[in-house]
């Protein structure tokens, strides 16, 4: 299916994939919290006034009537900003959705710094750690536009509760057409042999462009995976691409606690300890800029990856021998 | 209690023994749809005396599970009664009929009151009352929709079941059944502490709900004392005046009031708030409109005392209504 080719925002994948959701089935209904144009949500208001529920500056009010809805038989997207979607909704979330196990997908737009000027009360870098931990809650960060826009047409037909995050700028895309599915999440986008650059939304485009540097600066092969089902982790995947690099670096928009980076780091501590850095977010809130200088004033940029990995290079053949006790080193 | 002269302390297996008799209602069944708003919905007098029993089996269950809250439990159980037992049209055979009324406890934590209805209505046998708060069985400390047939949706965590009501209003509207299924949620004084209920209030009336009853089980007591000392919501009856609601203050304990305050609501053109006055813990009178009582178990001698005072209420009321030729 064609998508997008020039850079476009993921949260305007929710909006378009939304609306065909809307023509295809009855069932979809959406709520919103005073940010419809913002989450791109109002196109399937203007076109379904009727199933469109604009619960103004109330999101406790309006995860929890997504629960009933719900539990009534209807397949309803919930979205506002990230921050205020598993922030300031955490226990309705929980409560009414997860731990009912209900078909709500909640779709949080602009996750992650790259908001830019509303500063850190709005930049959400704790959202995928929140959704992760909490029981039953499938988590999922599309790359790019065509991406998005998949994960957004098959959500509809998982029962289970879903979070999903896009952002606010526009994006370069990282699939030259729509994907025909989501497949398990956890796609190798450039094959590798010296290092693993593991990231998630916005960071895969920036991975990609720093294994080209690696590349091009000094000859390194980096493999690049994007996460974009970063709970259930399709484990398999990524230790496929540990145990053949043996180094990684992941990277995300948000912070390294809890985030794709202790996502990745729990499959590796468990199954094959090589080392993990990271990139993202560290002990700190974001602050006021432009998207992009909020990125790269945070280390979020492909320079910011490919400094990482050098790094994690230097330390790869020191801990890369072989155990002195132990299984063999595989 | 106190004054009284003492009495033999019945053991624990005592008390479930000399409750084991309480099977005293000859058709659990519920009053068909139709028979809910016909000449043949059970009376005044029965459906207090249902909310005798529904008591008596909410201290059987606390005293077993030794954990719960039962002084809430109690004060909406002429609530729970009026709505399972007259007005509500559900079926018991099947849960998921799409037309039936939906019932919420936004208070979860008086599950024991629902769990008793559920279990008279044969939603799930009697004997699983017992089970309550016990690991590896159906009755979880507050209502789960996944575990417990007839359970909605799940709530237990304050303010947010009104919410639910407006959404599970909104959805039966999307489907054409605002006129037939109607939805009644039974919301605790510490609901309406919960800014979130102040949303859901909004909402509903700016969506046009008209299906949707809030019944506020306004008992005056929470678990640090009472409303009026903890944070006093003051008049419930003009806030949600004030939200646009159609508002009526009762008696909660009056079934009569409450019988005609629930069956006038889903009539309504806009959503119905019902303030009803309680006592927490009514019927125990050790315990009513006392504090001290919240989240606390009774002890078997509580238990007990509860039970004997109980158990002669209906006892009287099952006699009142024989006198009558009420085939009970």
């Amino acid at each position: 299916m064609a998508g997008k080719t020039e850079a476009t925002a993921t949260r305007a994948a929710y909006g378009d994939a939304l609306l065909a959701l809307g023509e295809a089935h009855e069932d979809v209904v959406a709520l919103d919290a005073d940010l419809s144009v913002s989450t791109q949500s109002a196109k399937f208001g203007d076109a379904f006034p009727d199933r469109f529920f604009n619960v103004g500056a109330a999101e406790a009010n309006m995860m929890s009537m997504a629960c009933g809805m719900a539990a009534t038989g209807k397949r309803p997207y919930a979205s506002t900003f990230a921050i205020f979607a598993t922030g300031r909704a955490y226990d309705q979330i929980r409560l009414g959705i997860a731990h009912n196990e209900l078909p709500v997908r909640v779709c949080a737009s602009h996750g992650g710094v790259s908001l830019g000027e509303d500063g850190a009360s709005h930049q959400m870098i704790e959202d995928i750690a929140l959704m992760r931990v909490m029981p039953k809650m499938q988590v999922v960060v599309p790359a790019d536009y065509n991406q998005a826009y998949r994960a957004v047409i098959d959500s509809y037909e998982s029962d289970e509760p879903m979070y999903l995050r896009f952002g606010r700028p526009s994006t370069p895309v990282v699939y030259d057409e729509i994907p025909d599915s989501m497949g398990h999440g956890v796609d190798v986008l450039r094959e590798g042999k010296d290092i693993s650059l593991i990231a998630t939304g916005h960071m895969v485009w920036r991975a990609l462009d720093a294994a080209e540097s690696l590349e091009s600066e000094d000859g390194i092969e980096a493999e690049v995976v994007n996460v974009s089902i970063i709970k259930p982790l399709h484990s398999e995947t990524v230790l496929e691409s540990l145990a053949k690099t043996g180094v990684a670096v992941t990277a995300e928009e948000h912070r390294v606690v809890g985030g794709l980076a202790d996502a990745v780091r729990e499959v590796a501590a468990e199954q094959h300890p090589v080392p993990v850095f990271a990139v993202g977010m560290g002990d700190e809130f974001g602050v006021s800029g432009t998207g992009e200088a909020c990125m790269e004033h945070f280390g979020l940029t492909a320079r910011g990856i490919a400094d990482r990995a050098r790094e994690a290079l230097l330390l790869k053949p020191i801990v890369s021998h072989p155990p002195l006790f132990g299984p063999d080193w595989t | 209690m106190g004054d009284a002269a003492p009495k033999p302390v019945k053991t624990e297996a005592a008390n479930l023994a000399s409750m084991s008799h309480l099977r005293p209602v000859p058709d659990p069944r519920p009053p068909s749809k139709e028979a809910a708003r016909g000449e043949s919905a059970p009376t005044i007098a029965e459906l207090e005396r249902w909310a005798t029993v529904l008591r008596i089996e909410c201290v059987r269950m606390l005293a077993v599970a030794k954990s719960g809250h039962l002084d809430s439990s109690l004060s909406a159980a002429d609530i729970v009664s009026a709505l399972y037992n007259r007005v509500l049209c559900h079926d018991p055979e099947d849960p998921a009929w799409r037309e039936r009324d939906r019932f919420v406890l936004c208070k979860g934590h008086a599950a024991p009151i629902q769990y008793a209805a559920l279990a008279h209505h044969g939603y799930f046998a009697l004997e699983d009352l017992q089970g309550l708060r016990k690991i590896g069985k159906p009755l979880q400390g507050h209502p789960d929709m996944n575990r417990t047939p007839g359970v909605e949706v799940s709530t237990g965590s304050l303010g947010q079941g009104l919410s639910m009501c407006v959404g599970i209003a909104l959805a039966l509207r999307l489907d054409n059944l605002q006129d037939t299924a109607h939805v009644f949620g039974v919301l605790s004084d510490g609901d309406c502490q919960e800014g979130q209920t102040w949303e859901a209030a909004t909402a509903a009336v700016h969506f046009g709900v008209t299906n949707l009853t809030a019944i506020v089980d306004y008992n005056h007591l929470q678990t640090d004392g009472t409303t009026e000392q903890v944070m006093d919501i003051g008049d419930m009856r003009a806030k949600f005046e004030a939200f646009g609601w159609d508002t009526v203050e009762i008696d909660g304990h009056d079934m009569g009031q409450i019988v005609e305050a629930l069956e006038r609501s889903r009539t309504l053109d806009r959503p119905a708030a019902i303030i009803a006055q309680t006592k927490k813990g009514r019927g125990v009178s050790f315990m009513e409109g006392r504090f001290g009582f919240h989240g606390k178990p009774p002890t078997p001698e509580q238990a007990s005392d509860a039970l004997d005072e109980l158990e002669s209420q209906l006892r009287r009321q099952t006699d009142a209504l024989r006198a009558g030729g009420e085939d009970i």
